[in-house]
């Protein structure tokens, strides 16, 4: 039953992301990325992190895949050229992903740590749900909770500065005969 | 299931919107590559903590979703500000560190 | 005061009457400056008298005294200090000198007088015979260089004193290269010096020397002739002579200094200073008195056909010195010695008469212009006939003495000294004509256009240019000034001439063969040790030289009196018909081409070959190549400057991942 869930997720995280980088039109990325966001929530699930995983899906893929899904209606689609200017980019780019996720993997699964190779210890009943969470926050990680909003509104003026129309001055009147 | 899948399943992630990134040219695009390996970040972070037993690891994603957020805020902005200004939206047409 | 007190005073009056002269050198109104360096040059005279004093009072064993005033170098082995040495051959030279120096001084006072330039003048005067003093009286070889050396710069300074004159400059750059050469073989010998005996100081050195080096041992000889070479370099031997003609560039007061009775000495000096090991490499010796021979000969010869009236009288500088270091240098050193004396006298005299007529022909120093000036210039004929008797060795005069006994010692040494004895003979009677030919012909017969004129009481002013060339010039600083001053009427140039008149008539006396020794006695103090010193001459054979040495002297008048003035213009016909000798002579048996075919053209051609091939094709090409090649590295790495940020971002994944790899390496 977990071995299913968890290959549904990957299968719809994995194409939602291959959709995103390999689609033309950049509204059909967005999409496709909104599909990724909710495979991966389900992935979180199986992985007993359920407010993360429902976080997930209101913040992620509800209010920032909505702020893109207007910004790419508003810009439109962009035509990109197929030239591509950079010499062997189109070849080296694939390639050194390729290489990197094979490290990694080499990493992963030769590693000696201790943890991974199994499932992991057994979890409390309460393990992910927001009351531990939440007491995580407020108490071990409660500097990190507060620079984090600090953060954010840092972030909404920002939007608001970089996004303002500049005003009309009004003419000078000058003095005088 | 074993922690590895998870692990390797976010490393293929990872690369994928890595090369994502290198390869698109629409800087909305680029975004979106980005968000991906945020997010394949988030994922490995969620499977540290389940092997590990305590949640640091779901806080530690909180905060990359709340940081995520902001730069996609603040990297829409710009492509707003660039659209309104009628710039190309082409990476490759911003050459000032040209040397 | 003893004698070293009086030796530094001086050394230090004329280098005071420099430094004072040149620090208010625009400042000094009208002739301050002149009677300052002459009163200076007075005091050294009165300081040298001071010296000659103190020495008499010491025994003759204890006439070496030295002094110094502080250490240059008191590192592992060296002993450099300033150090002078006060000795009985010192002692006559700077008397010779500062006596000399100071006449000189009085008669510039009056000649110089329109000159622009005439403290800066004085000043270099000054500083020259300092110069020349330090030489003197230095007490080792490192402090002898450096007088050595201020005396090729003072040269140079006064040869150029008319700096805006291109010839002048020529000349003067002339002297100094051919004098740095002599200073080469200077430094070398000093090197050597120290390498085997480990010391520069005079005494120290003599003594080594003596028992160190057997006679004629390489390494003495070696330092000998390196010596010769700083030697015959300052006194314009053969085959580095080249520069006095053209020295006479310079105004005449310094021609009559340097030229005739100071610098060019030094290398008679320093044969005698240096004779411990002279006497040890009696090659080398021998060396130096064929050059000696060889150049009064030559000289000799070049003085009878040059027509330019200064010149005729360098050469016979060149050939009177010849006399000298023959003199020092076959162990005649009395003699050498005096005959220097005698000859500053009157060649001095004759350089001042000089001056004076051709400041009469207003400024052209042509003999073929000049004639018949007994009327219009009495004072000036008077002496110019006293010094010409004098160089001549007219019997009763100084220079009759001084010559000949140098030709009587080479007799008595004999065998191959002959040729010495008959060289100095014929050159002679070589030597009588042309100081006739200069005598008669500016003295005797019709009077040209300038002395005519004079007659009347009118100084002709030509207009100013160089003799030489005829080149226009002005008067400012840099040429010679507007007015000419004769001896007629400047008193101070009649008191100087006359001074030195009656001490070319008188100066015999101190050394006459059976009468007098007061030179020989003298110098003992010097050259007690030398063997040579005491070979004295029986007084049979020097009556007899003295008698074979009048002859000749008035055999060569006589002849100048008869092509001169009984038959003028027979000396033309002479020319026409020996064409060939003639112009090998009037071209001064080409010295000067064969040194520029030698030495200067290869010089220029290796010069110029090290600049187009070596400087700018290899050394710029290593060079060039160099920048090239760092700046086409920097093109290449431009070339990842790309300015895509696509492209950084895969140097940064690529190197991300290759730091991926090798931590995967390391750590398996």
């Amino acid at each position: 039953m977990e071995e299913v869930a968890f290959f549904a997720g990957a299968i719809g995280a994995l194409s939602g992301a291959i959709a995103v980088v390999a689609l033309r039109n950049p509204f059909y990325s967005v999409l496709a990325l909104v599909v990724h966001l909710v495979a991966l929530a389900g992935l979180f699930l199986t992985l007993h992190a359920e407010f993360i995983a429902a976080a997930q899906v209101v913040v992620y893929a509800g209010a920032v895949m909505v702020l893109y899904v207007f910004v790419a209606a508003y810009v439109g689609g962009v035509e990109e050229p197929e030239f591509e200017p950079i010499a062997g980019q189109r070849i080296l780019a694939p390639l050194l992903a390729g290489a990197l996720f094979v490290e990694l993997s080499i990493a992963v699964l030769g590693t000696g740590l201790k943890s991974i190779g199994g499932e992991g210890p057994t979890i409390p009943l309460g393990f992910g749900s927001p009351k531990s969470i939440g007491e995580l926050l407020l108490e071990r990680f409660l500097i990190a909770f507060e620079a984090a909003s600090i953060l954010l509104l840092v972030a909404a003026v920002g939007a608001v500065v970089l996004a303002a129309r500049k005003r009309q001055e009004p003419p000078i009147v000058v003095e005088g005969n | 299931m074993a922690i590895e899948w998870y692990l390797v399943l976010s490393a293929l992630l990872f690369s994928v919107g890595a090369g994502g990134v290198l390869v698109r040219r629409s800087p909305l695009v680029v975004l979106l590559c980005l968000e991906l390996m945020l997010n394949a970040g988030s994922l490995a972070l969620i499977s540290f903590s389940r092997s590990i037993g305590n949640e640091d690891g779901h806080v530690f994603a909180l905060v990359v979703m709340v940081v995520a957020a902001c730069e996609v805020v603040v990297g829409l902005g710009l492509i707003v500000a660039m659209f309104r200004r009628r710039l190309p939206l082409n990476i490759d047409e911003m050459r000032e560190l040209r040397g | 005061m003893s004698a070293t007190t009086f030796g530094w005073l001086v050394v230090g009056f004329p280098l005071l009457g420099s430094i004072v002269i040149a620090l208010g050198h625009r400042a000094w109104p009208g002739k301050v400056a002149g009677l300052i360096g002459t009163a200076a040059i007075g005091a050294a005279f009165l300081s040298s008298l001071g010296a000659f004093a103190a020495l008499l009072d010491q025994p003759i064993e204890e006439r070496q005294l030295t002094s110094a005033l502080w250490d240059y170098g008191s590192a592992v082995g060296l002993d450099i200090n300033l150090g002078i040495l006060v000795d009985p051959l010192a002692v006559v030279m700077c008397l010779v000198v500062t006596g000399v120096s100071t006449l000189i001084h009085l008669y510039s006072v009056a000649y110089m007088g329109s000159d622009r330039g005439y403290a800066r003048f004085f000043s270099y005067l000054n500083f020259f015979v300092f110069s020349m003093l330090l030489l003197i009286l230095a007490g080792n070889f490192v402090l002898l260089i450096v007088g050595w050396a201020f005396v090729g710069f003072a040269s140079y300074a006064l040869i150029s004193f008319w700096y805006r004159r291109e010839t002048a400059t020529k000349a003067g750059m002339k002297a100094f290269v051919i004098n740095v050469v002599g200073d080469i073989g200077l430094v070398l010998a000093a090197f050597l010096i120290f390498r085997e005996l480990g010391t520069f100081d005079y005494l120290t050195v003599f003594e080594e020397a003596r028992s160190q080096f057997d006679t004629n041992d390489g390494t003495v000889v070696a330092i000998c002739l390196l010596l010769l070479v700083g030697a015959f370099a300052k006194s314009a031997q053969i085959p580095f002579h080249t520069w006095l003609p053209d020295a006479m560039e310079g105004p005449t007061p310094v021609s009559a200094l340097i030229h005739a009775a100071t610098m060019v000495t030094a290398g008679v000096y320093l044969i005698a200073r240096a004779h411990p090991l002279f006497e040890l490499a009696p090659t080398a010796a021998d060396i130096a008195a064929f050059v000696g021979l060889a150049t009064l000969i030559v000289a000799a010869t070049i003085a009878l056909v040059v027509t330019d009236l200064k010149r005729i009288i360098a050469y016979s500088t060149m050939s009177q010195i010849g006399y000298m270091i023959v003199g020092v240098s076959i162990g005649a050193y009395t003699a050498g010695i005096f005959h220097l004396m005698t000859h500053a006298f009157f060649k001095a005299l004759l350089f001042m008469a000089a001056g004076s007529v051709i400041a009469a022909m207003a400024g052209r120093q042509n003999i073929d212009g000049m004639s018949g000036f007994r009327r219009a210039m009495p004072f000036t004929s008077l002496v110019l006939i006293v010094g010409a008797l004098a160089l001549a060795g007219f019997p009763g005069m100084s220079g009759f003495f001084s010559k000949d006994e140098i030709l009587v010692f080479a007799a008595e040494r004999g065998g191959m000294y002959w040729i010495f004895a008959i060289g100095g003979y014929a050159a002679a009677f070589l030597t009588a004509f042309y100081a006739f030919r200069i005598g008669f012909r500016v003295v005797t017969g019709e009077p040209c256009d300038e002395a005519r004129e004079l007659e009347r009481g009118h100084l002709v002013h030509g207009e100013h240019s160089n003799p030489a060339t005829g080149e226009k010039e002005d008067t400012e600083v840099g040429f010679p000034g507007p007015e000419h001053h004769i001896a007629e009427r400047a008193f101070p140039m009649r008191v100087a001439m006359g001074a030195l008149a009656v001490l070319s008539i008188i100066g015999g006396v101190i050394q006459i063969p059976g009468v007098s020794a007061g030179m020989e006695h003298f110098l003992e103090g010097t050259f007690e040790e030398s063997e040579l010193f005491h070979i004295v001459p029986s007084e049979g054979s020097a009556y007899l030289g003295l008698l074979a040495g009048g002859a000749m002297a008035i055999a060569g008048i006589a002849l100048a009196y008869l092509l001169y003035v009984r038959r003028p213009g027979a000396t033309l016909g002479l020319r026409d018909r020996a064409r060939g000798v003639h112009d090998f002579l009037f071209n001064r048996w080409f010295f000067d081409e064969l040194i520029d075919a030698v030495i200067y053209r290869p010089a220029i051609r290796t010069g110029r070959f090290a600049n187009e091939v070596v400087e700018r094709v290899v050394v710029d090409g290593i060079v060039n190549a160099t920048t090239g090649a760092v700046r086409e590295v920097g093109v290449l790495v431009r070339g990842a400057q790309s300015g895509f940020v696509r492209a950084y971002a895969l140097l940064l994944l690529g190197g991300f991942a290759a730091l991926a790899l090798y931590f995967l390496v390391v750590s398996s």
